[in-house]
């Protein structure tokens, strides 16, 4: 059967999602049961323990993976902090490192990142960094400990599709640890080319949150990554640029003037 | 090249003869492209613009969905004190108004902080007048103090600190600085603000500088629209949010919008900034700088405040009193301006969920 072990847990849907921009959290049990996912991601500085009503959490079906993100974090300092916090609030010891000190773009920064990951796969940490897909940054996060690294496809929001594919690509056929493409991916046929690519999930937020029927959204993500996947195991055929019938080049071995 | 430069570089702009150069294909124009230029800005800050509010507010609404999503900030301020050593012609706390001064005892302060944590509220604002003799930076570090146990995220509205203070403020627990330049242009600066510390044009236009260079995590700025000429005044204050973005990229930078209220005070030699003005301030706001945040505090009505929702407002301010001690003393003390919106926490959040909004009560914590 095809799993994705992330952390030790096997993961059968391939598709993780985000709690941001929803205009209500009661939305949130019934995107996650229409696309299948079974790893939500939140950010921990809008985690309200107190506030019943306004707390993510009563909303993720307790069969889900939590994992908290560090969104807010300027340095890596301050997401081991967040980390840390997160795990005392309970939201178990998945992590996804998002350190961002750029409030205009939005891009990850890789060094504090991977300062991060280090720190917090040591204290026992599952941490998935999010990041700019540069090759030699993800072998450090991969090195430090990364149990998966999070390339974005284009910046976070931006639903722009993957600019960043061949580097995707590359960081794809050379990082051991799965490939989860974070950030950018805008529709259902982009989350499909990612997986076709070989990644090994995708997370999506904005994309669903923002459509005008996140529910149905949601599923049609669910569909596009699981197509996606099947393609790829499938090996899809080979590109050819002229129609078989011609042989231009060897045509003549077999008698045929062209 | 510091803000100061920058605004002086726009000090000989024929603003008539810019805005009479402009088009409606201008308009159309800018509002396709990725990323607008100073002068872009100030197109859809023109009086032609004001033609194509509806193509401006679709163009704001689909990217304030994309950066920020369906959700609100809520807050509300806190007034500790009315004490204030200023003369500033458009404020009931002027020196020379004859009100019942107050300052809050911490005691009263975490009384005040007791009433609004059962609102639900997560966010507070605290501000004071200008007396460094009444409120001191070492009130404002023990109030945070208390204040800390009730709310996960502090800001200050008080007056211009060096950056020493910033960094002590911020060291005790407060992430947010709002300060207002009130008019960028120094001639009307200089003319409504007659006696006082306040005077000084230039410290507190470098005072945001300053929180950044603190380390402070957000800053709020704005103009007080009416004080000079709206159209420039929100042309200056766009350019200060976008200069501090990209020279702080780790702050988050936003902008509020003031306007002129009735108020215990003679000043009434204003620019009157309209309802439709101000919608069209917010979406070439909100248009440059799509990752700024945007305050619409309850000087405005409550319907007005309901309508400006989805046009890109991100924060909002809920369960307001301007007078010291508001919040939990029975007592009418002296409002620093009139509000327009007089609603409850929870009838704010029923108001934002009914837009089709998500109220949110926390986005940051002390870590």
């Amino acid at each position: 059967m095809d799993e994705l072990i992330i952390g030790g847990v096997s993961l059968k849907s391939r598709l993780l999602i985000g709690t941001g921009k929803y205009a209500s959290n009661q939305m949130m049990p019934k995107v996650i049961e229409s696309c299948g996912t079974q790893v939500v991601t939140m950010a921990v500085r809008r985690v309200d323990l107190e506030g019943k009503e306004e707390n993510i959490l009563e909303y993720i079906p307790k069969d889900i993976v939590l994992l908290p993100n560090t969104s807010g974090a300027r340095n890596a300092d301050e997401a081991v902090r967040i980390a840390r916090l997160a795990r005392a609030m309970g939201c178990g010891n998945w992590i996804k490192i998002e350190v961002i000190s750029d409030n205009k773009y939005l891009l990850p920064d890789n060094y504090e990142t991977i300062k991060a990951t280090e720190i917090l796969a040591k204290e026992g940490f599952v941490v998935l960094p999010y990041m700019s897909p540069d090759l030699m940054a993800a072998k450090a996060m991969e090195s430090a400990g990364a149990a998966a690294v999070m390339p974005l496809g284009a910046p976070i929001g931006t639903n722009r599709g993957l600019r960043t594919k061949e580097l995707v690509q590359i960081l794809i056929d050379e990082i051991k640890v799965p490939i989860i493409v974070d950030a950018g991916i805008g529709k259902p046929s982009q989350a499909t080319e990612a997986m076709e690519m070989g990644a090994a999930a995708v997370l999506v937020n904005t994309a669903i949150a923002s459509s005008s029927n996140p529910i149905e959204m949601a599923r049609a993500f669910g569909l596009a990554v699981e197509a996606g996947r099947l393609a790829y195991l499938s090996k899809v055929g080979p590109q050819a640029r002229l129609a078989n019938a011609s042989s231009p080049l060897t045509g003549f071995l077999r008698g045929v003037e062209e | 090249m510091s803000f100061l430069e920058e605004s002086l570089s726009y000090k000989g702009l024929d603003y008539g003869a810019f805005f009479s150069s402009i088009t409606g294909s201008d308009i159309l124009r800018i509002l396709q492209q990725q990323k607008l230029s100073h002068l872009d800005f100030l197109t859809l800050l023109s009086p032609k613009a004001s033609n194509y509010l509806e193509e401006m507010a679709q163009r704001a609404h689909e990217l304030s969905v994309q950066y920020f999503g369906k959700t609100i900030l809520l807050y509300t301020p806190m007034y500790l004190s009315n004490h204030c050593v200023n003369r500033c012609a458009y404020c009931s706390f002027n020196v020379d108004h004859d009100i019942k001064r107050d300052k809050l005892t911490l005691e009263e302060i975490e009384e005040e902080a007791k009433a609004i944590a059962k609102t639900g509220l997560k966010h507070i604002l605290i501000l004071t007048g200008e007396s460094r003799k009444e409120t001191p930076v070492s009130y404002i570090l023990e109030a945070t103090k208390v204040l800390k146990k009730y709310f996960s995220s502090i800001s200050i509205e008080i007056y211009p600190l060096s950056t020493e203070e910033y960094m002590q403020v911020i060291d005790a627990g407060v992430d947010g600085l709002t300060i207002y330049q009130e008019a960028y242009d120094e001639d009307v600066y200089k003319k409504v603000h007659l006696a006082g510390p306040k005077k000084d044009y230039h410290f507190r236009l470098e005072a945001a500088e300053r929180a950044c260079e603190a380390k402070i995590r957000s800053v709020n700025i704005g103009a007080l629209l009416g004080l000079g000429q709206w159209r420039q005044e929100a042309f200056m204050t766009g350019l200060h949010a976008n200069y501090l973005q990209n020279k702080y990229m780790d702050v988050e930078v936003s902008v509020s919008l003031p306007r002129m209220r009735p108020h215990i005070g003679a000043f009434d030699d204003l620019d009157f900034v309209d309802d439709r003005d101000l919608v069209q301030i917010l979406l070439a706001l909100r248009i440059f700088l799509p990752h700024g945040g945007i305050t619409i505090s309850t000087r405005e009505m409550a319907n007005y405040r309901d309508h400006l929702i989805p046009l890109g407002v991100t924060k909002m301010s809920a369960g307001v009193t301007t007078a010291v001690g508001g919040h939990s003393s029975q007592e009418e003390g002296t409002s620093q301006f009139e509000i327009g919106d007089h609603r409850s926490v929870e009838e704010i959040k029923e108001a934002i969920i009914g837009k089709g909004y998500q109220p949110i009560f926390k986005n940051w914590m002390p870590i």
